[in-house]
């Protein structure tokens, strides 16, 4: 039965690789189209987990807390626009890491002061704890399958926004040349204030997602940050399309990594070294991935044209 | 004339500096010397990131790997039994510079965030091959019995004379970036920073003044890794990790991104701030953010910055 | 002129910036002084204010004296960071001149620290931290530890599988020193097929998502499956080890896993199928001693909480320390003294009477516990037998004491 278990793997990989999605689509926007390098995009991520946890405990009822915490993180996305990013837009990166790391700090002693420095699980409704029974015996709990769903629901919804409305012509026009769309008369500032909450907003979506599997976190968005500039530099920063298949690639890297490297190892070293070598080359893998893709292509695969 | 405030400092921290061991022995402080070997420690780093990142426009979000180096040099060959600094310290700034010119000869084909990206890729590499060796602690890292031996001309286990290694590398390695800047390979580096294509159309081959800036750079971390090894007595792979080579990028912003002095500044600041706060409070990191945010908004080009303003204004 | 008086204004600045970190009390020798350093930030602060509870309850049962000395106690924070916990470590012991060092959650932090507390001629006590190293080549005689070697528990719990006729089994545990110290341990005992083994990635970047492990497990065919999962993963990986209904099929089985911090989240998420789970511990809340039932009953009152193993480690280190002030009549220089009270292990421990080995660790009993509900509906863990009776780790024959 090595193949369904090569099947669930594939959805492992998937379900990371959409939460990646998630997080890498809001950074990679604000990146592309304010130039804005933002640390503490984890740290809004961090935040809509812990808006999910207070308001599941609240209403009971998780779907409607996911609603709320959605627009609560839109909403905070916009002041810590208003007050903090927008006047950090013209300055050069350097001041824009340290003031956002700045912001990572103010996040994480807040959640502490708010909420304790303890995990807080969210408790999902029977319906979604299950487990969904696929042909061939694979077995997948059911509330990975709905992470899949909304990842890739979220992936279509952008990608029309993007494609197809007057909205995301502006953001692609914002994307390939500033200067340019600013001479077209947009309102820029507005433009990238929503920007900047909509990616707030997916990213706050995506802790939404992982807080039911492994609890919210004090810090538990610069933990997966790193991994979210990896993935929008292998796609190209300012590209959706390439942060969406970058996402892909780096979750179905980690995860076949981590399920198929220790067996591939043993097959050209001894079990000892393969012990010890599979996990450090799985930790590896990804940054090993990036490593090379900038080597070949130094603006990763997907470039915005006209930069 | 404006009074020259900025050399003041200078010399006044210095100064400070020097005469450190004395004051703390004078008023029964030792803990202060401890402090202030941290600070000098992690300036010396901050300074050499300066050299490439404040200068040279490179943004490395890499360096603390080049500080693990230094340091997983004074340990290895320690767990064999070879104690000699003159080993141990060559082996560090050696191993230092080939890991840059190997790392630099792929990074720097990458410009601006990808750059930032695939310097932090590769410290993360090296992060993860030392948790792995199971020989050298792995993730808990070593511990070593004695420092570097100097036999005869320096004792190392003597904190004062250790201090006074620490200050003159500091020194050495502020003199060092100072001739750097002002030379004509320094000149160039800062030209490609600006207009890489200008350089490029004079004649000057500025991957090489690049990647050249980039080794020495690497290097000098790396000795200051070895000090950091020596200091604390432990080597982890920790020290790679990405919070620390951003605790470096902070230091040089906060002090002055291309001024000679800032990186200093910024250690000497954020590392007492850290030890104050969170003795202080367990809330520090909310306090230390705020700071932090208002430092960029407020005051541009960091402390040194500052201290220039306050020139102009007298 | 005027650079002269710039100078001093600068030397003014450079002053006030080191008078700040002057501002420490003065020495007074009338004080038991015990520094404490251990994790308040980031998620693990969970473990370090339990510790520290723990130990501000002991405090408060004896009183706040011992031999007649007042004790004061300074709490550090390590930040989870080995450099960070040996710089609190000499500040403890430089600047407030400690006489006692305590605290340590982490081996890497201990391992660091450790040189500077002993060099400056202190008594180091792991309340947690309990490296193989420490317990070996690098014992020493004013290192005393209140907790247990690493490989203890997870070989007890080798022992257990092979009690209970188990015949394979599938390891995971996080990729570092004290996780492949546990997964060496189980391997030593357990004499059935290892049917696989995931050591996965840890530190800052945590892996918190365990279904790839997890589907790997389930298509081994093992029989059983053994985790190590401190703090934050082990809430997650348990929850995701029931989401994928392996706890109908498979059993599980701990160490430092479920325990008196995860459980009540356990039981706010209402994931019932932890009950029932077994682990190996050196304690238990309900172990039956006149001092274990003092301590569990005087937390919950106070905290509303079951302590955890950590907190029942600080409890004790602070009645161990006490044994050894009042053994010398508060003379705090007679090191000697002290130290022959303390290897005597003469004080009243909430894990009854335990002895100590020549690398000054514990040889004590190991216990099997399972996951259950209380009297009052409140979920905790019960022993069900003993695995060791007076175990000694296998570290101590390299120590040279």
């Amino acid at each position: 039965m090595e193949w369904v278990l090569f099947v669930s793997q594939l959805l492992n990989g998937l379900q990371l690789g959409v939460l990646l999605f998630l997080l890498a689509a809001g950074l990679t926007l604000v990146f592309g189209i304010m130039d804005f390098v933002n640390l503490a995009h984890g740290s809004l991520y961090m935040m809509g987990a812990y808006f999910c946890v207070t308001l599941t405990s609240a209403l009971g009822s998780f779907p409607l807390a996911v609603l709320l915490a959605v627009i609560l993180t839109f909403i905070l996305g916009i002041a810590v626009e208003l007050i903090v990013s927008r006047h950090l837009y013209q300055r050069d990166h350097l001041d824009q890491v340290l003031a956002t790391f700045g912001l990572i700090l103010f996040f994480n002693g807040a959640v502490h002061l708010i909420w304790g420095p303890e995990g807080n699980p969210i408790a999902l409704p029977d319906y979604l704890n299950g487990r969904i029974s696929l042909p061939a015996g694979i077995e997948i709990p059911t509330f990975r399958l709905v992470i899949i769903a909304i990842g890739l629901a979220v992936a279509v919804g952008l990608i029309w926004l993007v494609t197809k409305t007057r909205m995301g012509m502006l953001i692609r026009a914002g994307a390939s040349n500033r200067r340019m769309a600013g001479a077209l008369g947009v309102d820029i500032r507005k433009l990238f204030t929503l920007v900047f909450a909509l990616g707030a907003a997916m990213a706050g979506l995506a802790g939404m997602m992982i807080a039911p599997i492994t609890e919210a976190n004090i810090g538990m968005g610069d933990d997966i940050l790193i991994v979210a500039f990896v993935v929008i530099i292998i796609g190209g920063i300012g590209s959706i399309r390439g942060a969406f298949i970058a996402a892909l690639l780096v979750g179905m890297i980690d995860v076949m990594g981590r399920s198929y490297l220790d067996d591939f190892m043993k097959l050209i070293m001894d079990n000892q070294s393969a012990e010890t070598a599979s996990p450090a080359l799985s930790a590896m893998a990804i940054y090993i991935l990036m490593a090379g893709i900038l080597y070949f292509r130094p603006r990763g695969l997907f470039p915005p044209r006209h930069r | 004339m404006h009074p020259p405030v900025r050399l003041g400092v200078r010399i006044a921290v210095l100064l400070a500096l020097a005469v450190l061991p004395a004051l703390t022995g004078a008023l029964d402080q030792p803990f202060l010397l401890d402090l202030a070997l941290r600070i000098m420690i992690l300036a010396t780093a901050a300074v050499s990131l300066n050299l490439i990142l404040g200068y040279g426009g490179m943004i490395s979000f890499g360096h603390a790997a080049y500080i693990g180096i230094g340091a997983y040099a004074v340990g290895i060959p320690a767990y064999y039994g070879e104690y000699s600094g003159y080993v141990q310290l060559p082996l560090a700034i050696g191993a230092g510079a080939l890991f840059a010119l190997v790392t630099g000869y792929i990074c720097l084909r990458t410009k601006g965030v990808y750059f930032i990206m695939i310097t932090l890729a590769f410290a993360q590499m090296a992060y993860f091959a030392f948790v792995s060796i199971e020989e050298y602690g792995g993730d808990d890292g070593l511990v070593i019995e004695q420092r570097s031996e100097f036999t005869g001309i320096i004792d190392m286990e003597s904190t004062h004379q250790f201090y006074y290694v620490v200050l003159v590398f500091l020194v050495g390695a502020l003199y060092l970036v100072s001739r750097i800047v002002n030379a004509r390979f320094g000149m160039a580096v800062q030209g490609a920073k600006d207009n890489d294509q200008r350089m490029q159309s004079l004649g000057f081959d500025t991957f090489r003044y690049r990647l050249a800036c980039y080794v020495i750079a690497g290097a000098m971390a790396a000795a200051a890794g070895w000090l950091m090894g020596n200091y604390n007595y432990f080597f982890s792979p920790e020290m790679m990790g990405w919070t620390h080579s951003g605790e470096l990028i902070f230091m040089v912003v906060l002090g002055g991104a291309g001024s000679l002095f800032g990186p200093l500044y910024g250690a000497i600041v954020l590392i007492i701030l850290e030890e104050q706060l969170s003795s202080a409070t367990v809330y520090w990191p909310l306090i230390l953010g705020a700071i932090l945010i208002a430092v960029v908004l407020f005051a541009r080009g960091g402390l040194e910055g500052m201290l220039a303003k306050l020139e102009r204004r007298k | 002129m005027r650079i002269h008086k710039m100078g001093l204004i600068s030397v003014a600045t450079a002053a006030i910036m080191g008078a700040a970190v002057l501002a420490a009390p003065a020495l007074a020798a009338d004080k038991v002084k015990i520094g404490f350093v251990t994790t308040l930030t980031t998620p693990a602060a969970v473990i370090g204010n339990d510790m520290k509870d723990a130990f501000d309850l002991a405090n408060e049962h004896i009183g706040g004296t011992m031999a007649g000395l007042e004790i004061e106690i300074i709490y550090e924070d390590d930040g989870f960071k080995p450099e960070i916990g040996k710089q609190k470590t000499d500040k403890l012991v430089k600047q407030d001149d400690v006489d006692f060092i305590t605290g340590y959650i982490w081996s890497h932090v201990l391992l660091a620290s450790r040189k500077s507390a002993l060099d400056a001629g202190k008594f180091m006590i792991s309340a947690n931290a309990g490296p193989s190293q420490l317990a070996g080549k690098l014992c020493h005689k004013n290192f005393f530890s209140t907790s247990w070697q690493n490989d203890q528990t997870p070989m007890a719990l080798g022992e257990v599988l092979n009690q209970r006729g188990v015949k394979s089994l599938y390891i995971m545990s996080p990729n570092y020193a004290a996780g492949k110290n546990m997964a060496a341990g189980v391997e030593r005992t357990f004499k059935g097929e290892i049917k696989g083994k995931d050591m996965t990635k840890w530190g800052k970047d945590a892996q918190l998502d365990f279904s790839a492990e997890l589907a790997k497990a389930k298509a081994s065919g093992t029989e059983a499956i053994f985790v190590f999962y401190p703090g934050k993963a082990g809430g997650a990986f348990i929850k995701q080890y029931m989401q994928a209904g392996l706890n109908e099929s498979i059993p599980l089985y701990t160490v430092y896993t479920v325990d008196a911090l995860s459980l009540p989240k356990f039981q706010k998420a209402e994931m019932k199928g932890v009950l029932g789970s077994l682990a190996t511990q050196f304690w238990s809340p309900d172990l039956d001693t006149p001092q274990n039932e003092k301590f569990v009953s005087a937390f919950l009152a106070k905290y509303g909480r079951y302590p955890s193993f950590y907190a029942a480690q600080s409890y004790d280190t602070l009645f161990f320390i006490k044994s050894a002030v009042e053994a010398v009549g508060g003379d705090l220089t007679n090191m000697d003294g002290m130290r022959a009270a303390m290897e005597k292990a003469d004080y009243p421990s909430v894990r009854g009477p335990y002895s100590y080995g020549n690398n000054h660790f514990p040889i004590q009993n190991f216990y099997l516990r399972e996951a259950a509900t209380d009297s009052e509906g409140r979920w905790t863990t019960k022993i069900v037998s003993t695995v060791y009776s007076n175990h000694q780790d296998v570290y101590a024959k390299e120590c040279k004491l």
